[in-house]
């Protein structure tokens, strides 16, 4: 599909030829279009809508609201900002992901510190407060990059970024993503059962027997990571993190050992469909990020007018 | 297990709720926590919980303090049942009840067949077995006070702590939970449980501790403590009590408040 295509026995013959590591008698643009740029896309698509939704499953468990979202917390925000700069000092691209990798975590540092400054009877509360904060201040830092950017040079990249695309992503990009990745989704699924009792309030938890301070610091570096580390190679996808766990939820319940696997599964097919769909709707691509939205308002408002526990 | 409680001082980061308070509750006896609104129940019970840190005092489980003790090894001690809330996820109350049993399991392990067992005894204990599948989300204030009884007895504590156990609950399952303490108590377990019906501590309770203003006003057999003119003085209203004989035959008292003009004492 799209502008180039390449139709399902090609595919086929491509992979077999490249499998049993015959020449294939098809053109090597085919062979170009299949390994170099639609696959390493496709797996980029699962990967990153996997990593999204499962750092959403995470946060939402965490702060006991089935309607928040990663970006609560500051951290797509943080990793924007760390990027949209990475893009104005002209950095190469590691050097550009590492910056929105850092500034990311150190968003989630700095709502950290406001929250525990802030401190009342609700920590919670206080925690989603100063993401709002911080996120407000970071999305102000972006704009002020924005009007200081070469309008001609640096100001498309860095709008084309914000909307998140998945065009320009290399095997490279995949390759420095994916540990990240791994390293946030392990500790989150080992503590699944543990992820269950954190949805009860602090206090009942902590009665149960759950180190609840410790157990908030691991998870939130975890979706933290995994969330940074894909908006440093896709640009800021929204509303994946917040609607696919909860359409999970609603499939298999809240029991997180089935909760995140399931939010990935729907994570990753759904980024892919959104795409896919992008990049063959029209003659030009449309963002992705851009697309979820499109999709995720209204089925938001939706989950908001049906909800039957609503805001908790 | 004995629990004792030293000269207690519990309250908030810059606002003392009460102070002196000391009490010991041995294995099988329930302790009954009687006062007023806002008498600092709550707080004291969440100070011996550990769940807010004592302004001074110490709180010892056979003699031993407390103070250091890691999170999972106060939860295999110490069962708590808190005023009913909701939770904002749909899970069902075998799966609540479970949640119990997780100072018992490792920190990255899931419930095992034991756990399940020990989760079904305790629903079923509660005569609420029929409820596992439902959401907790969906069943009534009741049967969700019910299910909290059973997730601190899946715990299989040494020690209960129940706020209020009976609030929001309809006679017939008053009756019930107060069933539950006596059974609970049977096994060893030392139970201290708050209520606002003296009534209650005539019924199921070896001991009464009255809390008003943050300080143990009175400490006894509930004849002793609970006398038309402590709770006069506590609650501000004329009350008789009563000596009746049960239906099962033997004697208990009852507090008859009169609505007349309340007395001052």
């Amino acid at each position: 599909m799209g502008r180039f295509p390449v139709g399902p026995t090609s595919l086929v013959r491509l992979l077999a030829a490249k499998a049993t590591g015959a020449p294939s008698d098809l053109p090597p643009a085919v062979e170009t279009v299949v390994f170099r740029i639609r696959g390493p896309r496709v797996l980029a698509a699962l990967a990153i809508g996997a990593a999204l939704a499962a750092a959403g499953a995470a946060y939402q468990g965490l702060f006991r609201n089935p309607l928040v979202s990663p970006d609560i917390l500051g951290v797509s925000a943080g990793a924007a900002f760390g990027a949209v700069l990475g893009i104005y000092l002209s950095l190469n691209v590691i050097a550009i992901q590492a910056l929105a990798f850092i500034v990311g975590q150190a968003a989630v540092a700095a709502v950290y510190l406001v929250s525990a400054f802030l401190r009342r009877h609700d920590p919670l509360l206080t925690l989603v407060l100063a993401g709002v904060l911080i996120g407000t201040l970071l999305g102000s830092c972006v704009s002020l990059v924005k009007y200081l950017a070469d309008p001609y040079n640096q100001l498309p990249a860095i709008t084309f970024w914000l909307l998140g695309s998945l065009s320009g992503l290399t095997v490279r990009d995949l390759l420095s993503t994916l540990p990240a990745v791994a390293a946030g989704l392990v500790p989150l699924y080992l503590l699944r059962w543990r992820m269950n009792v954190m949805t009860l309030p602090d206090e009942e938890a902590r009665a149960l027997g759950v180190d609840t301070g410790r157990m908030r610091l691991i998870v939130i570096a975890a979706a933290t990571l995994m969330t940074a580390a894909v908006v440093s190679v896709s640009g800021v996808i929204g509303w994946i993190g917040l609607l696919v766990p909860h359409a999970a939820r609603l499939l298999v319940g809240p029991d997180f050992g089935r909760l995140l696997p399931t939010a990935m599964l729907l994570g990753g097919g759904y980024l892919l469909a959104v795409d896919t769909i992008g990049r063959t709707i029209a003659a030009i691509e449309v963002p992705p990020g851009v697309l979820t939205a499109f999709v995720g308002v209204p089925v938001f408002v939706w989950l908001l007018a049906v909800s039957r526990r609503g805001w908790q | 297990m004995r629990l004792a409680v030293e000269d207690l001082a519990f309250g908030y980061p810059g606002k003392p709720v009460g102070e002196g308070v000391s009490f010991t509750v041995e294995p099988g006896e329930v302790l009954c926590l009687l006062g007023p609104n806002g008498g600092g129940k709550t707080t004291l019970f969440k100070t011996v919980l550990r769940l807010l840190t004592a302004r001074a005092g110490t709180v010892r489980v056979d003699g031993e303090s407390v103070a250091g003790w890691p999170r999972p090894r106060l939860a295999r001690t110490f069962g708590y049942v808190p005023q009913a809330q909701l939770t904002g996820f749909p899970f069902t109350v075998r799966e609540v009840v479970l949640m119990g049993r997780t100072a018992h399991i490792g920190p990255f392990a899931v419930p095992s067949r034991g756990d399940r067992e020990a989760a079904d005894a305790a629903l079923a204990t509660l005569g609420i077995a029929h409820l596992a599948d439902r959401e907790y989300t969906q069943i009534s204030g009741g049967e969700r006070q019910l299910s909290l009884i059973a997730r601190a007895l899946a715990q299989d504590p040494r020690v209960l702590v129940m706020d209020e156990p009976t609030a929001s609950l309809d006679f017939g399952n008053q009756v019930r939970v107060l069933t539950q303490v006596e059974t609970l108590a049977g096994r060893g377990i030392a139970i201290i449980f708050s209520t606002h019906d003296p009534d209650q501590a005539f019924l199921c309770a070896h001991r009464v501790a009255l809390l008003s203003q943050g300080r143990l006003v009175a400490l006894g057999a509930p004849e002793e403590v609970i006398t038309p003119e402590r709770l006069g003085a506590i609650y501000g209203v004329s009350v008789v009590i009563a000596q009746v004989e049960g239906p099962a035959g033997g004697r208990t008292r009852v507090c008859v408040p009169s609505l007349a003009r309340p007395v001052a004492y």
